[in-house]
């Protein structure tokens, strides 16, 4: 047997390159790190709009009676939050309470939900949701290879949608519409991994081209650019989005990575809920823990230290281009370490002084209370 | 200075303008494939350096590349402009962002390197 494994292109591959997309390898899929540079592409999301090829993540469709049944089982999240077109952002979470998956759960309606699942892990987590469904009234499907999806981010990013889709501008964040483009049945969602206000739109892959040329047209008086893997990473760890395989994992808890708000644990039980609440309790010896620095670019891997311990070392970092300055995410311990305590950071065998921040690093308009809601 | 046929250059894509006093940058190859360059981390001034020897260190956005000495000699001048202003190695690899200057200690080093055509063909090849 060959070891070589075949890189899988998606429908917008010949797209992306005569945009001028660097193509590498992620995870087994050929994707642009970067078409102008990850800074320009990075200031544009901030700032205007651009557009990303995000069709390496994965869909499941769960449908029937018990489809809410399954999924608040299987969530540490309340899917009863998620009424039919709201989504919720979640933890599937396994029976140590480590992450199966970081997932956002959408309602389509009482009996059908869409979840939107990572690359790496869509395989898993379609075994793992069958797996408990076991015996549900239930269906579950992993249609990750029917569709395509786009992401269009920034702050003028809705204003684009004022002609092309009115209703999705009713849309609060995480709501979701279905509505029939090319003369195909497509999902509209107000959510994105950027940390500004935007849409995702997952289409099957006949379309798909005709969509991004029509978001390219519409953004043209936004300047709108594509978007490459590079700054998708730079915006996400700025707006303190996890990053699934780098700073969660089978093994670390929602309460390690530092994101306890996911954690319903008065909604009744759920795989893993025994442990969640006994951290809930006693509290938790490590968290995924914010740091900047100047001085350097911190880099996954490197070791974290305070007053000269080892106190962990960093499971994400990069140069942040909003704030100008190194940021990181890692497991430290103490768990509890406050914003602003002077620690150093290891690069490249010289300690480079930094200090422990609060995430998200950067609020973009993603996180704003008020959103575009159209013209009038 | 500096048009790149009067520069010569490394495997690892320095370039050298030859002299006295030898200017040590980077090639406009490589400061594209390196992307956004954020951070730069330069010897210093006396610093005896090796001939292949890591020197100094490029970071970009997505990673930190080594700066490789193209030849021996001793530091006699950095550029502060370009630690200060790093994206200065992206607009200008052969000018305004050159990265330092040393004072080669065997001459007959540089003639070694690649003159500009060997350079693209080089590239040329390593894309393949």
């Amino acid at each position: 047997m060959s070891t070589a494994t075949t890189v899988r292109r998606t429908a917008l591959n010949e797209t992306m390159r005569k945009a001028g997309g660097k193509m590498v390898d992620f995870h087994g899929w050929e994707l642009p790190i970067e078409f102008a540079g990850i800074l320009k592409e990075h200031e544009a999301v901030r700032n205007s709009a651009g557009i990303f090829d995000v069709s390496h993540m994965g869909q499941v469709f769960v449908t029937g009676a018990d489809a809410f049944k399954l999924l608040q089982i299987t969530n540490a999240n309340d899917l009863r939050k998620a009424t039919p077109g709201k989504g919720v952002y979640s933890h599937v979470t396994n029976e140590k309470a480590g992450l199966v998956d970081d997932i956002i759960a959408f309602c389509l309606a009482a009996d059908r939900y869409l979840v939107i699942v990572n690359a790496t892990t869509s395989t898993k987590d379609y075994e793992w949701f069958k797996a408990q469904a076991a015996k549900m009234y239930v269906k579950v499907e992993n249609k990750s290879d029917d569709y395509s999806m786009i992401a269009i981010q920034g702050p003028n990013v809705p204003k684009m949608f004022d002609t092309f889709a009115p209703e999705a501008l009713k849309l609060p964040r995480f709501g979701i519409v279905e509505k029939d483009l090319h003369g195909e049945h497509c999902y509209i969602s107000r959510t994105g991994y950027t940390g500004e206000d935007g849409f995702e739109i997952t289409a099957p892959h006949s379309i798909i081209n005709k969509l991004w040329d029509e978001m390219m047209e519409l953004g043209k008086p936004y300047n709108i650019v594509p978007c490459g893997l590079g700054c998708r990473d730079t915006l996400r760890l700025e707006s303190g989005y996890l990053l699934y395989g780098s700073d969660v994992d089978d093994v670390h808890t929602t309460y390690e990575s530092g994101y306890g708000w996911v954690v319903s644990l008065d909604k009744g039980e759920f795989i893993g809920r025994s442990i969640l609440a006994d951290q809930k309790a006693n509290g938790v010896k490590v968290r995924l823990t914010g740091l900047t620095l100047t001085g350097g670019v911190p880099r996954t891997g490197c070791k974290v230290f305070l007053d000269g311990k080892e106190i962990g070392e960093l499971n994400s970092a990069t140069y942040s281009p909003t704030l100008k300055k190194g940021i990181g995410v890692g497991y430290m311990t103490p768990p509890d370490l406050k914003p602003g305590t002077p620690v150093e950071v290891e690069i490249r065998g010289r300690r480079v002084k930094g200090e422990i921040a609060r995430t998200p690093f950067h609020k973009g308009t993603a996180f704003s209370k008020v959103l575009y809601t159209g013209k009038q | 200075m500096s048009k790149p046929e009067e520069l010569k250059y490394t495997k690892t894509h320095e370039y050298i303008h030859p002299g006295a006093e030898t200017i040590v940058g980077i090639s406009d190859h490589a400061q594209h494939e390196m992307g956004d360059v954020v951070f730069v981390e330069l010897p210093r001034v006396g610093q005896k350096l090796e001939k292949e020897k890591p020197c100094a260190v490029v970071e970009s956005v997505k990673s930190a590349f080594d700066i490789y000495s193209p030849v021996s000699g001793e530091v006699t001048a950095v550029n502060d402009a370009v630690t200060g202003e790093p994206a200065l190695l992206n607009q200008s690899p052969l000018e305004n962002g050159w990265l330092f200057k040393l004072k080669p200690s065997n001459p007959a080093e540089a003639d070694a390197l690649m003159d500009w055509a060997a350079y693209q063909e080089f590239v040329k090849q390593a894309a393949h």
